[in-house]
């Protein structure tokens, strides 16, 4: 009687559930496949940041290049935290057109259940590694004379006020997405957000004090290369990844990310070639920047061939920027603007040029019958650019109010890693004393260096 | 003839180098060296292990100088060298035996006179 029952009750739950499923056509579910695309994209984006660190950190002179690679570093500690707690709501809740509201706060009610066609656990975390990313390309502009707690304190509170309320207008459902413009993985909301308040930071803080003076060569090209190879390797996840899914768009965006920069690389050198007759090695790192940034809006929305076309195009608006850029007083020390608000900018507005509705089966663009796309994109960049400039500059003055944002001229001289981290790149080791804290007030150093107690 | 050391700090060269060319002093040899002249030493921290740096980064710059240009190179690391800081560092001016020039063979006072002031 008891198993009649049992299996009675399991039947009336199936068909339950089977009821249920198809009142509910078409059900989001998850699909094993694309959670499994997106957990490995997850970990190649945030692989992008200490990509980042070395890109950067090889850049800098020797003297300040840990505090460079932390300002990478930090991000991964501070602005994640600040996205869980309460930046993931502001960009993916429905709210209003301009900023989402309050409803996802502590990660309440991102459990397990599909946001598309994966968990949601696993969707908050791979936008928040954007979000990471986004602030840590600001700090390229800032590098050797910004005290480290400022930063801190600036790139968490720009990752919520400015990058959570541009995430939402994009990705979020927000004002942009609804006037159709296009961004497949963060041409605007990354790449010409982050360039604009690297931009207004390098200004409000000002150059470094031998800026114009002296020559600041990178002291690690090696890094530099290796720094831009991460970088690729983990963009593959940028941009693929923002399918959100592992199928035919993915397969597109992962393309386009691999043949664009290709493009803007071979034009970059031939560039190099005609001005110098040398092809560089940071030049070349800095193509593949540029290029990756410039085909991240683009991603799934153009041909393989556009890609290549745009990657190509991409290179010279940034050489040249950077060129000119060397001759003013505007200390934007790794041209953050010039590879990523400019690289980002051509990329948007180019993706208006190319965009195919072959391809990506929804809009054309300018070469395919669609003019309107290219004004869309070019609104787009506007708003983020303004949007971007006004935050970061308020935000700027108001961490000034609470701690100094430049480190002393002299803390600058000696170089930031001993005067902001206590640690050096490059440690000798001679000379150096270890402190006990116990024997030291007893037997003081001269006894400790009798006792063997140099390093 | 001089040869005039001078140890300063790392983040002083540029100055310094500036304030020489500025009183046409040429021809100098630059070397990263350590050491210790009194100043607070600083701390550093590596995995909760605290370690107090005795020596310091510092550079000797040597000038080998005809006399009347002792007085002018000094005054050019002064100038670019001091901080007012303690640590800013030492300036020597030693006498000296005899120069050679390895290009040519030349000897003391023609040996330390740059090229283009010769002719």
């Amino acid at each position: 009687m008891s198993r009649y029952f049992v299996s009675t009750a399991a039947f009336v739950a199936v068909l339950a559930a089977t009821l249920h499923a198809q009142d509910a056509q078409p059900a989001p579910a998850i699909n094993q496949a694309d959670t499994a695309w997106m957990l490995v994209s997850t970990a190649l984006v945030l692989l992008m940041t200490p990509a980042l660190a070395f890109f950067y950190g090889g850049l800098v002179r020797s003297k300040s290049a840990l505090n460079t690679m932390m300002m990478s570093f930090i991000a991964l500690g501070a602005v994640g935290i600040a996205w869980a707690l309460i930046g993931y709501s502001l960009a993916f809740t429905t709210g209003g057109p301009f900023v989402g509201d309050l409803s996802r706060i502590f990660l309440k009610t991102v459990g397990l259940e599909p946001q598309g066609t994966i968990p949601h656990v696993l969707f908050m975390s791979y936008q928040g590694t954007f979000a990471i990313i986004t602030a840590a390309l600001i700090s390229g502009a800032i590098v050797e004379r910004m005290k480290f707690s400022a930063y801190m304190l600036f790139i968490t509170l720009w990752s919520i006020v400015v990058y959570a309320p541009i995430a939402h207008w994009v990705w979020g459902g927000g004002w942009l997405a609804k006037l159709g413009a296009l961004d497949f993985a963060g041409g605007t909301v990354v790449h010409v957000n982050a360039g604009v308040a690297a931009l207004v930071a390098a200004m409000v803080i000002g150059p470094r004090k031998d800026h114009a003076r002296q020559a600041f060569l990178p002291h690690n090209v090696p890094f530099v290369l290796l720094g831009a190879g991460l970088l690729w390797f983990g963009w593959f996840g940028f941009n693929a990844g923002s399918a959100l899914a592992a199928g035919p768009s993915a397969a597109l965006a992962f393309t386009t990310t691999f043949l664009a920069p290709m493009g803007t690389l071979v034009v970059w050198a031939l560039l190099d070639l005609m001005r110098n007759g040398k092809v560089t090695a940071v030049g070349g790192a800095t193509a593949i920047v540029v290029g990756l940034v410039a085909i991240t809006p683009a991603a799934g929305f153009i041909s393989p061939m556009s890609a290549i076309v745009l990657g190509a195009l991409s290179a010279f608006p940034s050489y040249y920027a950077l060129l000119w850029r060397a001759r003013t007083r505007l200390d934007d020390s790794l041209d953050v603007v010039a590879a990523h608000g400019l690289g980002g900018t051509v990329g948007a507005l180019l993706t208006g040029v190319f965009a195919e509705k072959a391809w990506n089966g929804a809009t054309d663009g300018v070469l395919f019958g669609n003019p309107a796309q290219l004004g869309i994109q070019a609104a787009a960049v506007l708003a983020s650019i303004v949007y971007s400039g006004i935050g970061s500059f308020l935000l700027l003055k108001l961490v000034g109010v609470f701690i100094p944002l430049r480190a002393e001229k002299q803390e600058e001289g000696v170089g930031m890693d001993v005067t902001q981290h206590g640690e050096e790149a490059y440690a000798e080791g001679e000379g150096a004393i270890l402190v006990l804290p116990d024997r030291d007030v007893k037997v003081g150093s001269a006894a400790m260096a009798a006792e063997g107690g140099r390093a | 003839m001089k040869l005039v050391v001078a140890i300063v700090r790392p983040d002083r060269v540029s100055a310094i180098l500036e304030e020489l060319y500025k009183a046409e002093v040429q021809g100098l040899t630059l070397s990263r060296v350590q050491g210790h002249g009194g100043e607070r030493e600083h701390v550093e921290t590596y995995r909760g292990l605290s370690v107090k740096m005795e020596l310091s980064e510092k550079v000797r710059l040597e000038i080998g100088v005809s006399n009347h240009f002792v007085e002018p190179a000094v005054q050019a690391v002064l100038r670019g060298a001091r901080t007012g800081e303690v640590g800013d560092g030492k300036i020597f001016v030693l006498p000296v035996e005899k120069v050679v020039r390895i290009r040519t063979g030349e000897v003391d006072e023609a040996a330390v006179t740059p090229v283009q002031m010769a002719k």
